[in-house]
């Protein structure tokens, strides 16, 4: 599932009907305001009743609100406890027209059981500390969101001494499925070339 | 009896509710052996009396008149070693233990150092005796931490992980809950007597793994069909990391995310690791003060948890005690 997003998908606004001006959102960057935002995966799954129609009546909402579909896969055998039948539908959007698409699904009536950014699967939270910001903390950042395996999705900081005094950060990690494990060695490695210290989660460990 | 420490004296004094006799206790200069008459007046009671020991050990600084290696040589079922743990060759402790197996008796540890340091050569030294070792009060105090892994039988349980120090474990509650740091604690522990002048070994991670050495060469060596398959740990082995460093302000991050930082070791077959670890401030694993735990992951019948007072000196006796019921 995860390869073929790969060939460069076009911008969402080559969606069908779509009705806002994306264009002008990205030119105004160049001017030094906010960047547009870039679009990213996310993944929804629907259920749907078993009549005709129904799958089309569901892609509209995404299509119509400036959605680039990337794949839909139908699970025609298989039925939730309810007797519909769920679809995963991929596709590209802005987390702003994201949102307006996922209620443009349920104002249609189409039961959206989960909505979220396929790529990362898992969250993770965890706290490193040190010498956070003469180490170079948005360098420290931008090193994690460069592994593959995670982005960062939140950072607290605290630095109640000073900026030249140790100080701690509350990092939120999104990770990958299944690859939790690798964004906190990735974590481990960068934090011990800069003499920063991990305060690790405990993982795969409910309370 | 040796070892005169906080320790040993518990298990003096409370050796007869348990009902076993003392015949002999040493510390590092000094020894007591029952004369085996129990003085004028005395029934089939041959013991020490333990009210003398603790007297002359309080006041005088020593246990008795005679020497250590008359309390070595007594005619004893039941050696408990109670000696402060040492790393490295855990010596005294180490010899301690292997007279008495090499005599064919039972030795029961509560100094970590010989389980710890030389599982290995322990294991041994039983294989060629009629003696067995036991060490349930090395790991966790009063908590039934080795004898609970022996029952549902290492192969069975897969992890073995937990709070197993008490200082660093009263240092994290009370930076989390009055927003002070370390130093500030430290120095409120010592006061309290919950810490040690050179905290070091609590703070720094080494009592922890010592204790999860010890669980992972009981994991180790109680799956493998041959001990000699087995694999040995020692501190060395380890990786570890203690809370001499941790900021208020890392858990006042963790406190406004609904976590808070302990002191977790963790034990495998395969790992030991000890490290400050973001747990759910209202979890399981999130004792406070001075409590420990210890939880069991198992194959067959999920994970049970264990806590209560992980030192003391009473509490520590009360686990070597059960140890010397189980060898009856």
């Amino acid at each position: 599932m995860s390869d073929r997003r790969d060939g460069a998908p076009e911008a969402a606004l080559d969606a069908e009907g779509a009705t806002d001006d994306a264009e002008d959102a990205d030119s105004a960057s160049p001017d030094g305001g906010h960047a547009a935002a870039t679009p990213s995966t996310h993944t929804v799954r629907l259920e749907l009743v078993d009549e005709p129609g129904q799958l089309l009546a569901a892609l509209h909402p995404i299509a119509d609100n400036g959605g680039n579909l990337l794949s839909i896969y139908h699970e025609r055998g298989n039925k939730t406890p309810r007797g519909r039948i769920p679809v995963e539908v991929d596709f590209e959007a802005t987390p702003e027209r994201f949102e307006e698409i996922v209620d443009a699904l349920r104002s249609e009536g189409v039961n959206v059981m989960q909505a979220g950014t396929e790529r990362y699967a898992e969250e993770v939270t965890l706290l490193l500390f040190g010498h956070l910001i003469d180490t170079d903390l948005s360098d420290t950042l931008s090193e994690i969101e460069a592994c593959e395996s995670a982005s960062v999705a939140d950072v607290s900081l605290a630095a109640p001494q000073g900026t030249e005094e140790v100080s701690s950060a509350r990092l939120r990690l999104e990770a990958r499925a299944g690859e939790t494990d690798a964004a906190l060695a990735a974590v481990r490695d960068l934090a011990a070339a800069k003499d920063l210290r991990v305060v690790e989660p405990l993982t795969g460990v409910e309370a | 009896m040796i070892g005169a420490g906080a320790v040993g004296r518990s298990v003096v004094e409370l050796a007869g509710e348990h009902g076993h006799e003392v015949v002999a206790v040493a510390d590092s200069s000094t020894a007591v052996v029952a004369d085996g008459t129990g003085g004028p007046g005395a029934d089939d009671s041959a013991g020490v009396d333990p009210d003398a020991v603790v007297a002359r050990k309080s006041e005088r600084g020593i246990v008795g008149d005679d020497d250590p290696d008359d309390a070595l040589a007594a005619d004893y079922d039941v050696l408990v070693e109670a000696t402060p743990t040492t790393l490295g060759d855990a010596e005294p402790g180490f010899s301690h233990v292997t007279t008495a197996l090499e005599r064919d008796r039972h030795a029961v540890l509560a100094n970590k150092g010989p389980v710890a340091e030389r599982y290995g050569d322990l294991r041994a030294a039983v294989a060629d005796s009629d003696g067995e070792i036991r060490f349930e009060a090395t790991v966790g105090g009063a908590i039934p931490a080795v004898s609970t892994v022996e029952d549902i039988e290492p192969g069975h349980v897969t992890a073995v992980r937990g709070v197993l120090n008490g200082t660093a474990n009263f240092i994290l509650t009370r930076m989390a809950a009055e927003g002070l740091d370390y130093d500030h604690v430290l120095a409120e522990a010592q006061d309290l007597g919950v810490a040690e002048a050179d905290p070091s070994f609590d703070v720094d991670g080494t009592d922890a793994a010592l204790k999860c050495v010890i669980l992972a060469n009981v994991l180790s060596f109680g799956a493998a069909d041959d001990p000699a398959d087995a694999r040995e740990f020692t501190l060395a082995d380890a990786d570890v990391s203690g809370i001499r460093d941790v900021p208020g302000s890392a858990l006042r991050l963790a406190a406004e995310d609904g976590q808070t930082v302990r002191l977790i070791g963790e034990a495998t077959g395969e790992t030991v690791r000890v490290a400050p670890r973001l747990v759910p401030e209202n979890g399981t694993l999130a004792v406070s003060g001075t409590q420990n735990i210890v939880q069991i992951e198992t194959s067959h019948a999920g994970r049970l948890n264990i806590s209560g007072r992980g030192a003391g000196g009473p509490e520590t006796a009360s686990a070597v005690l059960g140890d010397v019921g189980r060898l009856e």
